[in-house]
This record gives structure tokens, C-alpha cells and sequence, in this order.
């Protein structure tokens, strides 16, 4: 019913084919990546279908606006080549199914923020900065009617994301939103980018969570006491399906006088959580997830970092320990930011 | 007043004595699906000697007396369905001592499994004890006595393989001690002469246990849990099987459930890993997920979910909340772990042919030499419909534990009417001669092991 729009020839034009070249986690030169990815659209056998740890990062290289990492997951679909072993994915698919009843809905007749499956988080949106904002599927029990789905690149399941995804849009709709302020940017890259690749309508304007923030901070800009701590940013995988707005993350640190550490794995080059490699197939993949973490985490040491900001929950769920034990704070960037105008977020006085 | 009821005041305090209908009422019943009986006297006494005193007094008058930890079996077991005195213990509460070097603590019958952990984690941090998934208001003797199993129970087995020594007021009123401290010794051994088998599971029929001494282990400074999951229940019993042989698990628990639904249908583990570094940690999750699970992982049979640190004890009191009215009661067995596959699935159907969403849990105890196997059902307390299901699916448990050649975990009275059917002539013989030594008037909690 939903169609992936990827356009080989525009692989066949692409003067700078970067796309897996540039990928951290395989070994491949341009024109081979060229060739590659070219089996891949045609439904040939690649090496890539096996060995891509589904980080996103292609999405991003790519010169030409075609969704190298929407199509390998279609592939892997496809072909039952998925990266992880069967009963994960069954597990995760289950995950998303809604079990406690219909949602209550509201008409917000205005902007909204939608917590979508991290309604247990809404803790993350208070104070000033989110004043005046309603939330939607702030309910734990009900929060998988507003889940964005696009989890299941990471196991090969696009075909669970186009058929759930629109009734997910039509509960949202419900609420009648002008904006919807997405707190994940796994559903922002939802609507702004998988949506429109294979043809799905999105009728309300999806807002990056970093946007609305930056938005608000300027609001109160006159609150602002600068942070003056050394911070590094814990990029997620998701935040790659919309790298226009990844520069928020820069304009908010120097909003509020946070000072970004020069590092290695940052930007374009950053690694991912290593959430999802740690239960891949491929032989050794935990032991390579240690091995990601501890380098990532070193990389943020070395470079000064007094604070590990985070975006996703589950990259916070995955690394805020190991940065915690070497000493880095582990903070959501709104926790950062409502530092920044003077409050205290939830649990931020035990750790002062 | 009666003159059992001045006895009880003489022997305690006033107190510490009920026989108010309210207060009789509130220990009649517990919070499983046992019909419930009041006692005629509540008395909660402080030391040996009052519970010695006590004994000799029911003797005297040929009372029943059911003696009570926590009250949390919900078997029955504590339910007083003869009348007579029940005797709550949760006053004998000293922790007397604990030997860091010996690695053993001496404590009364009434101390909590959340007293002796908090105490442990204040006093001596280096220690643990293997603490089961119970409430912590379960007593730790409460559980030695069932033959609970806690989150040791894979290196070191049943709780009641853990008992160092133990002391007893026996129903004719002596007070005897069993082990190192019969000698005068410390209580740091269970030999020379173990209870031999007089007290534990015999569910409060032979006497009462005063003072337990339990063993306790190191604590190291990381603990916390990973996850597997397979989708076939009969790869199970080969997993444990490979998992055991590491020998680098705390504790190793394979479960199935309907709620939340992401999980039905497929088969979980968690293995607790302990380590004193980060070194250890690797060595030891290398050894297991790698080396031993891999090649599940690789052909894409099992999945790898994680490493939490900290621990989660099971708390099968969670499923109560899968029913409107909170109520939920379980089917204990030790059982052969080749019998994971069918347990679950047999369990599966008990369920839903009674509208319950199904919850099993298999808990190895020692290096694969059995599992403790939970089947949970939920009920609604206020739905007699709904608790007649409920003990419907608690009896067919019963049943199938018995066809599938395991042992019924503390029977409540349907489950030790069906042991007693199906056990060796000569060995029910023995056990009735022993319990006519023990309890020559019979007044300890009658109505259990009853017709040996």
C-alpha cells in the first residue's frame, strides 16, 4: 500500500557516493558503496543486508535525499535477513501493540507536545519552558497509541510501521493539534522524513523537540544564567533522519552558556548508543556494543565533559550508567535547559 | 474469660493475648483462596520460654496451636481450621548474631527477609543471604521451613539447605537444638546431627523453630541482571542446562506470561551476575552471553535483551493486578527442569479454559538439579465466581504436578491429600510414627498432614 520513494538513479548520478562509505560500523570504499546499495534497490543478494547495525547514520550521508537505511530495512524485510534474532523482534512488535484500553482524548485546539511511548517521562517537560503546552499521551497505560513505530527499522519490520503508523496519525489528529511538538526525535524523524519516503499523510506539522526548546529559551532569554560546564552530546541514531535540525543542539548550548568539549565522535561522526547492536546476530555484537560505549565514553572524558546531555530515553537508558561511573553527569537536555533559567528539575537536588 | 485465655496472659501479658472477635477474625484468614477459620486465642509471645510454656499449656489442654511468621504461604498453611491457639512470632524479632568471618547469622523465628537485608546492608555490607521474591514481611524462617528458595538458590539451592542449626520447642514442651549449637558450640554448622528432616515441610505439625541459623554469602559490589528470551519453550531446559555449567550465575529464572503482551508466548530468563569489578563483570557476562548463548543468538533462536545493574527480586504478587480485586494465589512444585516445556504449557491451558491470563516461573535451584515451578492465577476478591476459578486452577495444578512426577511446593490440604495418596507406604508409616513422637497429643496445626 505504501511505497518506499528510492530512486536508483539517483544512486547512478550521485557524484559523492558516501552513503556506506562513510559508515562507522562497516568497511566499504565509494564505489563499491555505490555498487552496493545499487544491488540492494535492485532486490540482489549484499553483504550490507547482513552487516548493517541499523545506526541511521546513511540517511544523513547521503548527497542525494534518496533513504539508504529505509531501503536496507525493506531489503532485510524482504529477504529474512533481519539484525536481530527472531524472538527480539516478536518481542518488540508485541511492544507496540495498545492493551489497556482507548485513549482519553482532548481537543488541544493549539500546539502540543506529544510524549508518544515515554508518557512515564512527562516529568522531562515541566516548569517555565513547557508552560502553556498540553501534553498528549501523557498516560503510561495508553501510550502506544501515540508509539511513531519507526523503532522497527532496527528489526527489519517496515512493514509493521506502515501498517500501524496511520491509525497512530489519526489518534493524534484527534486532539486536533495546530503543531505537534514531538519529545522524541524518533517521531519527528517519523513524520518529517519516513512519512513523506513512502507516501503516508501527515496533516498536522511535526515540531522538533530542540526547536520548540530553543524557540522557548529565547522567550525567556532574560531568566538565562549561563551553565559554564563542559558538556558533550549523546547523539541518537533517529536524530540522522532530520540533521537540519541537529544544529538546535549547538544554538541551544550557546543559549544557555553550556560549553560544548571538542570531540572525536561528534556531529556527523558520533556513535550511536550501541543499544540495538548489543543484541544483533552477528557473532561478537555485545562484546562490540562494550567496546562502542567505552569508546564513546572515553572520547567524552577525554575531551572534559562534566555532563553527558541526552536526548532519547533509550540512549539514557543504555549509557547514563557507564558516564555516571566515570564521573559525567548524565542529564536530559530540558533538564539542562530549565537549570539554565534558574529551576530544579526532578531529582537534580539529590546530585548537587 | 476462659481460663486458657488467663493461662496465655499469665504466660505473656495481657497485651499481647487476644481472643476479640475483630482481632480473631484478622488472623483467620490469609491472602490465598483458603476458606477461612477463626482461632479461638491470639497470642504473640517474646521468648522461647514463652513459647515453651505455651506448648505445655495446649498440651495440657489438648488445644490446637498453628504457629505464624508472616502469614504470606497463601497456602492455608497458617489458617487455623481446627480453632485453638494461634501463635504469631513476628515479636521474636533479634537478629542475636552474625558471624562475618563464619559467614552464618543466629536470628529469632520472627525476623523479617527485609530486617536482615537492611541490617546486613548497614552492618556488614560484604554479606548477603539468599533472599526469595516473598514480600519482605515474609519471615527468613517462615521460608527455611517451606523449603522456600531465594536469589542464591542457584549456587546453594533451598533455603533449607541452608540451615546451620536450628532451635526448637517441640509439642511436649522441651526445648531442643540441632547442630553445632546442640554441643555448646557456635552455630556454625548444621552436623553433626541436621534436624533430619523433623521440621521442614512439615508445615507447623511437629513444633515450633525458636532460633534458625542461616548461612550467608559474599555480597559483592556489583549485582544486577541480564535478560535472554527464546521463542521455544523447548530449548529451556538445554539453556539452563548450558547456563548452570558456567557456574558464574547468581540466580537463573526462566519464565512465560500473558501480561504485559509483549511477552506471551515467549520464554525469558533473567540471570543474575555479581562481580567485585567491572573485570569480573565482562569475564563473567562474556562466559554466558557469548561463549555459551551465542550461537543461539546467531541463528537467531534467542535474543540477548541486556545487563541492568541492581537487583530485581521476582515479585509474582505483581500479577494480582492483572484482575480487578487484587487477588492471586500460585501453585508451587519442585520439578525436573526437562519438565519446563510441558509445565508451561499445561499451565497455559489450566489458564485460559479459566479466563486467567497465565503467569509461570521456573527458579533453578542448585546446578540444574531441579526448579521450583510456579503457576499464578489472579482473582478478584470480591468475585466468589472469580476465586472458584481461581481454586479450580489451583486444584487442576495440583493435579498435574503429580502426573508430571514433580513434588507440590508447600501443599495447602488438597495438594498433601494428594502427596499422601501417592507416597511410599513405608515412608507414610515412618512419617506417622515420627509425628506421633513428636506430637503425641496431636495439637500442632491439625487438619495438615492429616490421615498419614
Amino acid at each position: 500500500m505504501y511505497d518506499l520513494a528510492f530512486d536508483e538513479k539517483k544512486c547512478l548520478a550521485c557524484p559523492d557516493p558516501v552513503c556506506l562509505a562513510r559508515c562507522r560500523y562497516m568497511s566499504i570504499g565509494q564505489e563499491e558503496a555505490r555498487q552496493e546499495i545499487l544491488k540492494i534497490a535492485r532486490g540482489e543478494n549484499s553483504f550490507v543486508l547482513r552487516d548493517c547495525v541499523t545506526c541511521y547514520a546513511c540517511e544523513e550521508y547521503c548527497p542525494m535525499g534518496n533513504h539508504p537505511l529505509f531501503l536496507i530495512a525493506e531489503r532485510q524485510e524482504a529477504s529474512g535477513l533481519a539484525p536481530v534474532p527472531d524472538p527480539l523482534i516478536r518481542r518488540a512488535v508485541n511492544l507496540g501493540v495498545p492493551f489497556r484500553g482507548e485513549p482519553v482524548v482532548e481537543e488541544a485546539g493549539g500546539d502540543v507536545i506529544n510524549m508518544a511511548a515515554f508518557s512515564e517521562l512527562s516529568c522531562l517537560v515541566q516548569g517555565k519552558l513547557f508552560e502553556g503546552m498540553p501534553l498528549i499521551s501523557d498516560d503510561g497505560r495508553k501510550m502506544f497509541h501515540y508509539f511513531c513505530q519507526l523503532m522497527y527499522l532496527h528489526y527489519a519490520r517496515t512493514s509493521v510501521i506502515k501498517e500501524r503508523l496511520p491509525g497512530v496519525i489519526a489518534t493524534i489528529m484527534k486532539h486536533k493539534p495546530a503543531r505537534v511538538v514531538c519529545f522524541h526525535d524518533e517521531c519527528y524523524g517519523a513524520y518529517s522524513s519516513y512519512c513523506p519516503s513512502v507516501g503516508i499523510e501527515v496533516p498536522f506539522t511535526p515540531v522538533h523537540f530542540y526547536e520548540f526548546l530553543y524557540e522557548r529559551l529565547l522567550e525567556l532569554k532574560e531568566m538565562i544564567r549561563p551553565i559554564g560546564s563542559r558538556v558533550a552530546y549523546q547523539r541518537p541514531c533517529s536524530s540522522r533522519l532530520s540533521p537540519d535540525k541537529h544544529r538546535y543542539v549547538g544554538e541551544i548550548f550557546r543559549l544557555i552558556g553550556a560549553r560544548e568539549v571538542e570531540r572525536e565522535f561528534t556531529g556527523e561522526n558520533a556513535l550511536c548508543c550501541a543499544g540495538t547492536i548489543q543484541g544483533q546476530k552477528r557473532p561478537g555484537s555485545r562484546k562490540r556494543a562494550v567496546e562502542l560505549q567505552r569508546k564513546n565514553v572515553e572520547d567524552m572524558k577525554r575531551a572534559g565533559a562534566e555532563i553527558c546531555v541526552f536526548n532519547c530515553p533509550a540512549c539514557f537508558q543504555t549509557l547514563s550508567g557507564l558516564v555516571a561511573r566515570e564521573g559525567i553527569r548524565p542529564v536530559h537536555m530540558s533538564d539542562l535547559c530549565r537549570v539554565a533559567i534558574g529551576e530544579r528539575p526532578k531529582g537534580w537536588e539529590a546530585i548537587e | 474469660m476462659s481460663s486458657i485465655h488467663q493461662a496465655l496472659v499469665d504466660i505473656v501479658d495481657g497485651e499481647h493475648v487476644s481472643d476479640r472477635p475483630e482481632e480473631l477474625y484478622i488472623y483467620s484468614f490469609d491472602l490465598g483462596t483458603a476458606e477461612p477459620h477463626r482461632p479461638d486465642y491470639v497470642v504473640a509471645p517474646r521468648t522461647a520460654v514463652e513459647v515453651q510454656e505455651i506448648m505445655r499449656l495446649a498440651s495440657r489442654e489438648k488445644v490446637p496451636v498453628v504457629p505464624l511468621g508472616g502469614g504470606l504461604s497463601l497456602a492455608g498453611l497458617a489458617v487455623p481450621v481446627k480453632g485453638g491457639i494461634l501463635v504469631d512470632l513476628k515479636r521474636m524479632d533479634s537478629i542475636i548474631e552474625v558471624n562475618e568471618k563464619g559467614r552464618y547469622a543466629v536470628l529469632e523465628c520472627g525476623v523479617s527477609q527485609a530486617q536482615l537485608t537492611s541490617y546486613l546492608a548497614q552492618r556488614h555490607p560484604g554479606l548477603t543471604h539468599s533472599e526469595p521474591g516473598a514480600p519482605p514481611t515474609a519471615t527468613i524462617a517462615g521460608n527455611v521451613l517451606i523449603h522456600g528458595q531465594g536469589d542464591l538458590a542457584q549456587p546453594y539451592g533451598f533455603n533449607s539447605d541452608q540451615v546451620n542449626g536450628l532451635e526448637v520447642v517441640v509439642p511436649t514442651g522441651e526445648i531442643c537444638r540441632f547442630g553445632s549449637c546442640s554441643l555448646g558450640a557456635s552455630w556454625f554448622t548444621c552436623h553433626p546431627l541436621p534436624d533430619v528432616g523433623l521440621f521442614s515441610g512439615w508445615c507447623g505439625t511437629t513444633g515450633i523453630v525458636t532460633k534458625i541459623a542461616i548461612r550467608l554469602y559474599p555480597a559483592k559490589k556489583i549485582r544486577g541482571f541480564g535478560q535472554f528470551v527464546v521463542e521455544d519453550e523447548e530449548l529451556v531446559p538445554e539453556i539452563i542446562h548450558k547456563i548452570t555449567r558456567t557456574q558464574m550465575a547468581e540466580d537463573v529464572i526462566a519464565f512465560s506470561r500473558a501480561i504485559p503482551p509483549f511477552g506471551m508466548g515467549l520464554q525469558h530468563f533473567t540471570v543474575n551476575i555479581s562481580a567485585d569489578s567491572e573485570k569480573e563483570l565482562e569475564f563473567k557476562q562474556e562466559l554466558i552471553w557469548d561463549d555459551t548463548l551465542g550461537d543461539y543468538i546467531a541463528r537467531g533462536s534467542g535474543g540477548y535483551l541486556g545487563f541492568i545493574r541492581g537487583l530485581e527480586r521476582p515479585q509474582i504478587s505483581k500479577t494480582s493486578d492483572y484482575k480487578k480485586g487484587g487477588g492471586f494465589e500460585y501453585v508451587g512444585s519442585i520439578m525436573p527442569v526437562e519438565k519446563y516445556p510441558e509445565c508451561y504449557r499445561r499451565g497455559r491451558e489450566i489458564s485460559e479454559r479459566h479466563g486467567i491470563p497465565y503467569t509461570v516461573t521456573g527458579r533453578i535451584v542448585g546446578v540444574g538439579h531441579s526448579m521450583m515451578f510456579a503457576w499464578t492465577y489472579a482473582f478478584n476478591r470480591a468475585d466468589p465466581a472469580s476465586i472458584g476459578h481461581a481454586r479450580e486452577a489451583l486444584h487442576e495444578t495440583d493435579d498435574l504436578v503429580m502426573e508430571l512426577g514433580g513434588v507440590i511446593w508447600k501443599p495447602g490440604l488438597y495438594g498433601q491429600r494428594l502427596i499422601m495418596a501417592q507416597l511410599d507406604p513405608n515412608t507414610r508409616a515412618l512419617m506417622r510414627r515420627l509425628k506421633d513422637v513428636l506430637d503425641p497429643q496431636g495439637i500442632m496445626n491439625p487438619g495438615n498432614w492429616e490421615g498419614l
